[in-house]
């Protein structure tokens, strides 16, 4: 016993420093997998008043280029308004307000955004008290950002697109293939669509919109164009290189899509699962 | 004592701070971030208790991890650097590290630049193999490590050269 007790005194540094390297080790991989990375993120107390402080030192220094994509956003709207009121005489009124009432869209203010490592996150200033709930969509005018992995009462952490561990269901605009947008880690301006169809009629230029398959997005929100795409090892899919419509780099404002049907899709879907 | 406590407190939470609210976000050529925080395991008092400065690392990488949400890679390469420092105190100082007496501003240029270099190196090399977690992207992980390391020794360099002058 004295042995024991002597060994453990004479190696605490050694101890210590095993324990502590296996806690880290432990966050890590927790970290590496989908929902579990509950312990250490942004969207907690501390953290968040702190970017909260420094966002408000900050946000003057972009104002000029916010208030230029709140006017293209602007005027992006008005002419939706404005050929809409022309069509409605055609067009059914409650198709288009069926598809609005799925679908419901909060603002929220990016506090921090990260995109240099492999695993990037985004802070936004709304959370549990505002309804902001795990799972949710999170785009900008000009395209998608990611979905919400953690809320905190004031806080929520936001898994960006470029994040490796980020796979979203997406689809050429003009046909219905669809295939899932990852990130390779080279670019902030590029992601990558795999898994689909070599069938599929690529053609650089092309825009690539979600998938309606996910119940985080709604279908159609604008990704990117095709950059390049090429058939991958397996020979019966292509990698294409998505040319994000989004600048990820220069984040202000965002908005969080609630999918009001989510818990009847899913209840659909379970099933079958099975 | 209690000032050169103090002293130690004040820099953990200056480095904190300065690292997660400015050098995070410097992104040189897209994704080259330098890791100052590591100067406060690099300049941390060689006759200090062991123990307690493993502990203090691990607070330190913790900290860094918890507002850039990087899971525990930080804490885990601030720990393993503040456990083998010693090693590197020896190799690097040589007959001037006698007694575990050394002041940094007192070594010669040549001697600091091979510790900085070598702890750096060594940190961001745990870092971003964790991060990556991926022993078939091992380039980019040397790429990411050699391209950060070297902004990270060149900003450490100048930010103690900067501070030890004002002392005097």
């Amino acid at each position: 016993m004295q042995q024991i007790i002597n060994f453990v005194l004479r190696n605490k540094t050694f101890l210590v420093f095993l324990l502590l390297f296996g806690l880290s080790l432990f966050f890590t991989i927790q970290s590496h997998s989908y929902h579990k990375s509950k312990f250490v993120n942004s969207s907690n107390m501390v953290t968040g008043s702190v970017y909260q402080v420094a966002n408000g030192i900050g946000q003057y220094f972009n104002l000029a280029d916010e208030n230029k994509a709140l006017l293209e956003e602007n005027r992006m709207l008005k002419t939706i308004v404005h050929n809409l009121k022309l069509d409605t005489i055609k067009l059914s009124v409650t198709d288009s307000l069926k598809f609005n009432s799925s679908y419901k869209f909060r603002s929220a203010e990016v506090y921090k955004n990260s995109y240099s490592q492999t695993t990037n996150y985004l802070t936004i200033n709304k959370g549990k008290k505002d309804s902001i709930k795990v799972d949710y969509g999170v785009i900008t005018s000009q395209g998608i950002v990611g979905i919400v992995e953690n809320t905190s009462r004031n806080f929520s952490s936001v898994l960006s697109i470029l994040n490796t561990r980020s796979r979203i269901n997406a689809q050429l605009k003009k046909t219905n293939h669809i295939g899932s947008l990852v990130w390779n880690t080279e670019s902030a301006e590029f992601a990558q669509l795999i898994d689909i169809s070599k069938f599929a009629p690529v053609a650089i230029g092309d825009t690539i919109v979600t998938g309606g398959q996910s119940t985080i997005f709604p279908k159609g929100v604008l990704i990117g164009t095709v950059n390049s795409f090429k058939i991958d090892t397996g020979g019966d899919s292509y990698i294409v290189n998505v040319k994000l419509f989004n600048d990820m780099t220069n984040i202000g404002h965002v908005y969080v899509i609630e999918n009001l049907k989510a818990t009847e899709i899913k209840s659909l879907q379970k099933p079958k699962d099975d | 004592m209690t000032k050169a406590t103090l002293n130690i407190a004040a820099r953990f939470v200056v480095l904190v701070l300065v690292q997660v609210l400015i050098f995070n976000h410097i992104n040189f050529m897209g994704y080259i971030n330098p890791y100052i925080y590591i100067l406060f395991i690099i300049l941390f008092p060689a006759n200090n208790n062991r123990t307690l400065f493993v502990f203090l690392a691990f607070l330190l990488g913790f900290f860094v991890d918890v507002f850039s949400d990087s899971g525990g890679v930080h804490a885990a390469a601030s720990v393993t650097l503040a456990y083998v420092r010693p090693v590197f105190l020896k190799f690097s100082f040589g007959t001037v590290y006698d007694y575990q007496s050394i002041k940094f501003n007192q070594t010669d240029f040549s001697s600091k630049l091979t510790y900085f270099s070598a702890l750096v190196i060594i940190h961001h090399f745990i870092m971003y193999s964790l991060e990556i977690f991926n022993i078939s992207k091992i380039l980019l992980i040397l790429q990411k490590t050699l391209f950060s390391g070297i902004f990270t020794i060149i900003l450490c360099l100048i930010i103690t050269i900067l501070f030890s002058q004002k002392r005097k």
